[in-house]
């Protein structure tokens, strides 16, 4: 019997059949090959001049940078300016707690996404006394100095609207899509109303509106803190996109649930809350994820409407400031790493979590 | 039945209540916004857009100065909106579908490249790369006094600076005479095909079609006085005067959307294409189609069933995208009406003004691509 | 039809396969196999799954690869490039176990789409013959349906049809009613029976051991990539050599 023929074949000779295979299979293939290493070892070899051979890293002056006149990356930018990209003009001594309050919201994120925690009474625990504590840490009082929302900014304002733009979105959402559902006329069309009306417009209308159409809505000498304003529009558009996918996933609800329901004697509303809602809801996690990373970069919108968030304070620190504003380029890539590295890992886990939850479906 | 009865009169008391709570939010938004405009002595009306707009706009496609109204301004935005939003899904259709395709090849090289651009845009926001882009136009280019030139081109940072032909009637002849060209290639090719479906023989009649794309703007362009008169840019003073220019907005905007929507669309369209069925392809391959007739004649037509919808979604995405245009710059519907509105107080009418147009919008392409989307459906029992 | 019978002529055996083995990775699934079909013989496959009947004759029309051994269809051996293994497949036709129908096109266009643009046919001639072959599958007044409009056994007889438009010489059937129900077995296999009757080869992976009985020249049982035992139905049914395949007639002829 013979044996099978991979056995025979040393890693140089594998090696040698993958690169056949998968570069060279074709005269088209080959060209391709070479033509893509060619621009590839060109753009790459410039970049890494530019990057990192003839960079300036550390905290060197803007002299220095302004010596290496464009042949190498100032990352000095970054490292003089680091503080306020980050946390904006948040008094200096007091950093620490802006820090602080990051790692707690990155911290709830990791838990919110282990399977244990997906039950709703343990979520709003969590989020509740984690909300309360970044809070304590951000404004100050009992303990710590106090510090007015005005001196607020970058990386935690845009992990806030982020997360309570989402967290306060989902109830109404979740009203709305079952809203969209329901039988009663009125409340569909409200639903129906609300849900077009704003995924047709873009989120700076949005925002807009909230900004300037507050003030006029409201008696005068009543005004709103800015940064709740933008906050209250970020809520009112998200909840329209999660209203859409929750009612993609109740609309995968089988009939026969709802039937098992009424048969038991069950109300509409205890219907939703103890049989279909957990499940709907737990169907759509992946694309609640993908939901969830399309808010967190629509906050760098703020930005128009002077809030300021990490954007604004990447942009305040490298373009506002006379002498250092030609390095805009290594403060945005600093911007761009930061989003990219949040986005990317969420993504990662959405697609982790769909063949996971995939594969459990399989029975 | 009584349990009937009671489900019913909540459910009225359920929406009465809606209604009613809607109504007192209302009531008391207005009641407020009447006393304030009152004490701003501002008058809820659309009768601002006839009055006197009072400043320029760097780019439009109408004539348009100072002394036009508000409303002219509108109209202004509105068609740049249109404007950048239309080339931007055509470019980024295009380049979507050609990364989509790019991350099914065969060479891995391609595969990651693909793969690498795709996963580098889409978790960035949009407006951090349109201030990149904008930032390297800007910046990186040289001034005006000492631009880049290829030929009669001029490339700094006040954009790209071409030589435009005169206005003339000639020109528009001979747009139309491409027009006409296209149509005669329409025509031309559906009979090629009926002709060779019926005998079996590959007419080689391609170059009607090349001949047409050449005489008939010719024709066109000469019989309405062959103009010849070009219009060079000159600099003069900080910029250049005459010929056309593409102002390094639009470029960043234009390249930014394209970008970024490209990258979403290459993900559909990879999806759509795995996502027909692998006995498609062996049944197929039974039948000794070559690779070439196989994309064409039995996965394109499939895959395209599933990359509608979600295509859809991504242009609508596009457009209302392009509002972010007021980040860097390029006046666009959303820009103008920001100025419009600070300049007076009129922001009621002006925001709702600027949501009426992007719901418009909206519903025309939703409206276009349901329609394209029932004609491909597969038909079933 | 007679057109299939005159296909006939030349050599004798139209496959012969010599010491085929085929990994999956490490997984032996094909092991030393050898047959020879002849010209207008009727060949039924029988085992228990995984024992690699779908793979063997999915290696007859280049579905897959073998790594060792040879394959000969019609004189023409498999050899692994693109240029044989389309050679190949001119001459052979496939029925798969879900019909893979082209739900985009009518009936009457699945059916054209390879002899248009494969043999370069008029379409007129394309659908004169064509409108044969759905009406010897009797099927023809469907021609202008869509497949998601047919049942599956309507399916299956469009999927025969649509091969036995490139007029092969051989027709293989991986399965060919295993995703039918009940009731349109038989629609499916009658096809089959009349298509046996007019001279044409077939090799037929199948749990229908009536069909066998009625129809094969041989009946071959495969277990664990190994060619167990061959026969003609009657001794097959009669007299198993094998205690494996005994065992698996057993369990099959129960039901």
């Amino acid at each position: 019997m013979p044996a099978p023929p991979r056995i025979h074949r040393s890693p140089v000779h594998r090696s040698v059949l993958w690169l056949r295979a998968n570069l060279f299979s074709s005269p088209g293939n080959t060209i391709t090959t070479l033509v893509v290493l060619g621009l590839l070892a060109w753009l790459g070899t410039r970049f890494f001049e530019w990057a990192v051979v003839n960079a300036s890293f550390g905290k060197a002056s803007v002299a220095t940078c302004n010596a290496l006149a464009g042949h190498g990356a100032c990352w000095s930018v970054v490292a003089n300016k680091w503080r306020q990209m980050l946390f904006g003009i948040y008094p200096q001594a007091e950093q620490w707690r802006p820090a602080l309050a990051v790692i707690l919201f990155c911290l709830m994120l990791v838990a919110s996404a282990t399977r244990s925690m997906w039950h709703a009474r343990r979520l709003i625990a969590l989020w509740g006394l984690g909300t309360l504590v970044c809070t304590w840490l951000m404004a100050g009082g009992l303990g710590l100095t106090p510090v007015p929302t005005a001196l607020w900014g970058g990386l935690p304002i845009t992990l806030m609207l982020a997360v309570f733009g989402t967290l306060l979105a989902f109830p109404l959402g979740v009203l709305l899509a079952l809203g969209r559902r329901s039988q009663l006329p009125i409340v569909r069309a409200v639903s129906i109303v609300y849900i077009e009306l704003i995924r047709g417009v873009p989120l700076i209308t949005v925002l807009f509106m909230a900004s300037i159409m507050f003030a006029l809505f409201l008696p005068e000498g009543v005004s709103f803190d800015k940064l709740l304003r933008a906050q209250i529009a970020i809520i009112l558009f998200n909840a329209a996109y999660i209203a859409e996918v929750v009612r993609g996933g109740l609309q995968a609800m089988p009939k026969g649930q709802y039937e098992a329901a009424h048969a038991l004697g069950l109300g509409y509303w205890r219907t939703q809350q103890l049989v279909i809602l957990p499940q709907a809801l737990r169907i759509t996690i992946p694309a609640q994820v993908n939901s969830f990373i399309d808010n967190f970069k629509d906050t760098s919108l703020v930005i128009i409407v002077s809030i300021f968030d990490f954007l604004y304070a990447v942009k305040q620190s490298v373009v506002s400031d006379l002498e250092w504003r030609h390095y805009f380029v290594e403060g945005y890539l600093f911007a761009m790493s930061i989003y990219w590295i949040f986005c990317f890992a969420m993504s990662r886990y959405s697609l982790w979590l769909e063949s996971h939850l995939n594969r459990e479906h399989r029975t | 039945m009584n349990m009937q009865a009671t489900e019913r009169l909540r459910n009225v008391l359920y929406q009465v209540a809606l209604v009613g709570a809607i109504g007192l939010v209302a009531g008391y938004a207005a009641f407020n916004l009447i006393h304030n405009l009152e004490s701003r002595s501002i008058r809820i009306g659309f009768s601002y857009l006839t009055r006197e707009a009072g400043f320029e706009i760097s780019e439009k496609l109408l004539e348009y100065d100072a002394t036009y109204t508000y409303g002219r301004a509108f109209v202004v935005g509105l068609l740049n909106t249109l404007f950048v939003s239309a080339v931007a899904i055509v470019a980024a259709s295009v380049l979507g579908l050609s990364v989509g395709i790019a991350r099914l090849s065969p060479n891995w090289l391609l595969r990651q490249m693909a793969s690498v651009f795709v996963e580098s845009v889409r978790n960035v926001p949009l407006i951090l790369q349109l201030l990149m882009w904008y930032g390297m136009v800007t910046e990186l280019f040289p001034p005006a006094e000492r631009a880049l030139q290829l030929g009669p081109m001029f490339l700094s940072q006040r954009g790209l600076s071409l030589p435009w032909p005169e206005a003339h009637a000639g020109w528009p002849a001979a747009l139309l005479g491409l027009v006409a060209a296209f149509v005669f290639w329409l025509i031309w090719s559906r009979r090629t095909q009926r002709l060779r479906a019926q005998t079996g023989r590959a007419s080689a009649a391609w170059w009607p079609s090349l001949v047409a794309f050449v005489v008939l703007p010719m024709a066109g362009w000469a019989f309405m006085g062959a103009p010849t008169a070009f219009s060079m840019p000159e600099l003069g003073g900080f910029d250049f005067e005459g010929g056309k220019n593409i102002s390094p907005e639009f470029t960043a905007l234009f390249v930014g959307l394209s970008i970024y929507t490209a990258a979403f669309i290459a993900e559909i369209v990879r999806g759509g294409i795995v996502a027909v069925p692998k006995g498609q392809i062996e049944a197929a391959q039974a039948l000794n189609l070559t690779r070439a007739q196989r994309l064409r004649l039995v996965i394109l037509p499939q895959a395209l069933r599933v990359i509608i919808p979600p295509l859809t979604s991504q242009y609508l995405n596009l457009t209302k995208n392009s509002s972010l245009a007021v980040a860097i710059g390029y006046p666009d519907l959303v820009s103008i009406s920001n100025t419009t509105l600070n300049q007076t107080g009129q922001a009621i009418e002006a925001i709702a003004l600027m949501m009426a147009v992007y719901l418009t919008l909206s519903l025309a392409i939703s409206g276009l691509m349901n329609w394209y989307n029932a004609r491909v459906k597969l038909v079933e029992r | 039809m007679e057109e299939l019978a005159q296909l006939a002529g030349g050599v004798e055996e139209i496959i012969r396969i010599d010491a085929l083995n085929k990994w999956f990775g490490d997984f032996h699934v094909l092991r030393d196999i050898s047959l020879r079909v002849r010209r207008g013989e009727r060949i039924v496959i029988c085992g228990p799954s995984g024992s690699g009947k779908s793979t063997l004759i999915r290696c007859l029309n280049g579905l897959e690869t073998h790594q060792a051994g040879t394959v000969v269809v019609d004189g023409i051996e498999l050899t692994g490039t693109l240029k044989s293994i389309e050679a190949v497949r001119s001459d052979i036709g496939m029925v798969f176990q879900h019909f893979n129908l082209f739900p985009h096109l009518t009936v009457l266009d699945n059916c054209t789409l390879a002899p248009i643009w494969v043999r370069k046919q008029p379409r007129a001639r394309a659908e004169a013959a064509a409108m044969k072959f759905l009406q010897r599958v009797r099927i023809g007044d469907q021609a202008h349906k869509y497949p998601g409009q047919l049942s599956g056994g309507q399916q299956q007889r469009v999927a025969i049809a649509r091969a036995l438009c490139m007029t092969p010489r051989i027709m293989l059937f991986d399965e060919p009613t295993s995703a039918l129900d009940p009731e349109m077995v038989k629609e499916v296999l009658d096809t089959m029976v009349d298509l046996a009757k007019d001279g044409m080869t077939m090799l037929c992976v199948t749990h229908e051991m009536g069909f066998a009985r009625a129809v094969a020249d041989r009946v071959i049982f495969m277990d664990r990539g190994e060619i167990v035992e061959e026969a003609p139905p009657i001794e097959f049914f009669a007299n198993p050599k094998s205690a494996r395949t005994k065992q698996f007639l057993d369990q099959i002829l129960d039901r």
